[in-house]
């Protein structure tokens, strides 16, 4: 559904994007992951036809986002970041409006405008100016945009960015059922959001393409992955020394001040040390109360990989 | 064509959605107002050879709104979308730019035509109520109405232009009222430069607004102003077009 290529963007001095290359497949979400400056605002506005590349090529849906900029636009629906709107319009006037600009068929506008708003639970507020919407209307008025003209392809730049929790949680509902019939290139810094509705994860640093994978390898990949936290009452027994000879674990790090110890192990990933630990605790009369196995999340994959000194 | 009358329809209730075209409205009514009132009572004082529909569009108070106008009227058109980022959504729809860029020029010219109803009420009223015609032959509104048109289609071709070339009004608003003013000055040059050669005297009178709504309000259609005014428009919005697709190397 969407091909990139080499593609690079240069603004004035800097560059926004470097030899950016990844595809998206028919009825994948892709989560599109990186701290602020990235370049995913630029990718996505290169990929709406917003700006062209400055070198480099971008198809989406077979169409050259630049040459054939006008069937390319024709099949995606975009959502910018901070949803810029007409505030002196009312919901059903714009939506309308914007219907008629996709060349939604005359006869099927109202049909259309009415699947929307009752998808993006906007039927209390059809009648409102735009100006006088709250922050979360106005993210699911673009939203609603994007699917009026039923796209193959949604770009959606932040969908969540300014929601309270129970609107992400509505919107990120409202993401995965839409990823049932359209492919969707979403970008976030929420992780766990990613976590939970992307079938795919393209992690952007400076540009650069960092990772591009299941959220699931991803995870697999990390140092963390293999993470074991353990407290427990050792009395006067060394067993930070005592851990640290277990040959899978890497490095001990340990907490508490009473009595009560706690210490989080990294271990080699794919190993399971928590047996070992037992037997050791049994031996050296160690008073358990937890043991357990910490799993990695995204976070600790886009922290490790776009600030590597951080961990 | 449909999308562009999507656009254009758009554009027409913006300007009716927004506070500035109802200031615009009513100042000028109030100073076109001011401008025939003051024509029929001087006409009332002495006798004049020329009719009060040729009066109204050649005084100093109709030249003095004329030049004003256009920049309020077009500052908006595109420096307001690129201040609140709505050209993003605007720009990836499936429309072309050149449906864009026509789209608010007719919505400007159509805002333009409605600020011009209320002044065929004027004449209207002086009919009924002097029992003289406003002017001496239907002619004479067709060429005041006309070149109006062309006048309008011109400057308001300007402000687009200079609409297009930044995000803040104001600048638009400034840039388009000099550019627009030093044109129609350049007409009155011949008047304040009298040892000038005739030649450049000439040359300065086929640029004179001046000159051709006297020429036209008098009922005379002459085809070299209805050539450049179009030319020049034509050309206004080809660089128009061409500043708003600027924006894509520009970013």
């Amino acid at each position: 559904m969407i091909k990139v290529e080499n593609l690079t963007k240069r603004y004035a001095g800097q560059t926004a994007i470097r030899d950016l290359s990844f595809e998206v497949n028919r009825g994948e979400i892709m989560g599109f992951l990186g701290p602020n400056g990235a370049g995913k605002t630029t990718t996505m506005r290169i990929l709406a036809g917003f700006m062209p590349p400055t070198s480099g090529r971008a198809t989406v849906a077979g169409f050259d986002v630049f040459s054939q900029s006008l069937q390319a636009r024709a099949h995606l629906g975009y959502m910018p970041e901070n949803v810029p709107l007409y505030s002196d319009m009312r919901v059903n006037e714009y939506l309308e409006y914007r219907a008629a600009l996709k060349g939604v068929p005359h006869r099927r506008i109202g049909e259309r405008v009415g699947d929307v708003k009752e998808l993006c639970g906007l039927k209390d507020v059809e009648r409102k100016l735009i100006a006088a919407l709250s922050k979360g209307y106005r993210q699911r008025v673009g939203l609603a945009d994007a699917l009026l003209a039923e796209p193959d392809l949604l770009i959606l730049d932040e969908p969540t960015i300014g929601l309270d929790p129970n609107q992400i949680r509505q919107v990120r509902e409202l993401i995965r059922n839409l990823g049932k019939r359209h492919t969707i290139l979403l970008s976030t810094h929420i992780l766990p959001e990613v976590e939970m509705t992307c079938t795919r994860v393209i992690i952007i640093h400076k540009g650069r393409i960092e990772a591009c994978d299941t959220p699931e390898n991803l995870l697999g990949k990390i140092r963390q992955a293999g993470g074991v936290v353990l407290e427990a009452k050792v009395g006067n027994d060394d067993a930070a020394e005592q851990l640290r000879k277990i040959p899978a674990i890497r490095e001990v790090v340990t907490d508490g001040e009473d009595d009560w110890k706690r210490f989080s192990l990294r271990v080699e990933s794919g190993v399971d040390v928590r047996e070992e630990i037992f037997r050791l605790a049994v031996d050296r009369r160690w008073t358990v109360r937890e043991l357990t196995q910490r799993r990695g999340t995204l976070e600790d994959v886009f922290v490790e990989l776009t600030h590597p000194d951080a961990v | 064509m449909r999308k562009f009358y999507t656009l254009l329809a758009r554009e027409v209730r913006g300007y009716f959605h927004s506070p500035i075209a109802y200031i615009v409205l009513i100042f000028f009514l109030i100073v076109s107002g001011i401008d025939f009132y003051f024509q029929v009572s001087f006409m009332n004082q002495r006798q004049v050879p020329y009719t009060i529909q040729e009066a109204f569009f050649n005084s100093v108070f109709f030249w003095f709104a004329f030049v004003l106008i256009f920049p309020l009227i077009t500052m908006r058109l595109f420096a307001e979308e690129f201040k609140l980022g709505t050209i993003e959504p605007l720009t990836t729809a499936p429309v072309r730019d050149w449906q864009i860029v026509l789209a608010k020029f007719f919505g400007a010219l159509v805002f333009y035509l409605v600020l011009w109803i209320p002044t065929l009420a004027y004449f209207w009223i002086f009919f009924k109520i002097t029992n003289q015609p406003a002017a001496h032959s239907a002619g004479a509104y067709f060429g005041s109405y006309l070149m109006l048109l062309l006048l309008g289609m011109f400057y308001l071709s300007i402000g687009c232009l200079t609409s297009v070339l930044t995000r803040n009004q104001i600048i638009a608003a400034i840039i388009s009222f000099c550019a627009i003013t030093l044109l129609f000055f350049l007409g009155l040059v011949q008047f304040i430069l009298l040892d000038v050669t005739s030649t450049t005297r000439d040359l300065l009178g086929y640029f004179s607004a001046i000159e051709h709504m006297g020429t036209f309000s008098r009922g005379v259609i002459d085809t070299r102003p209805i050539v450049l005014y179009l030319s020049m428009t034509a050309l206004m919005l080809t660089l128009t077009y061409q500043a708003f697709q600027s924006r894509k190397w520009r970013l």
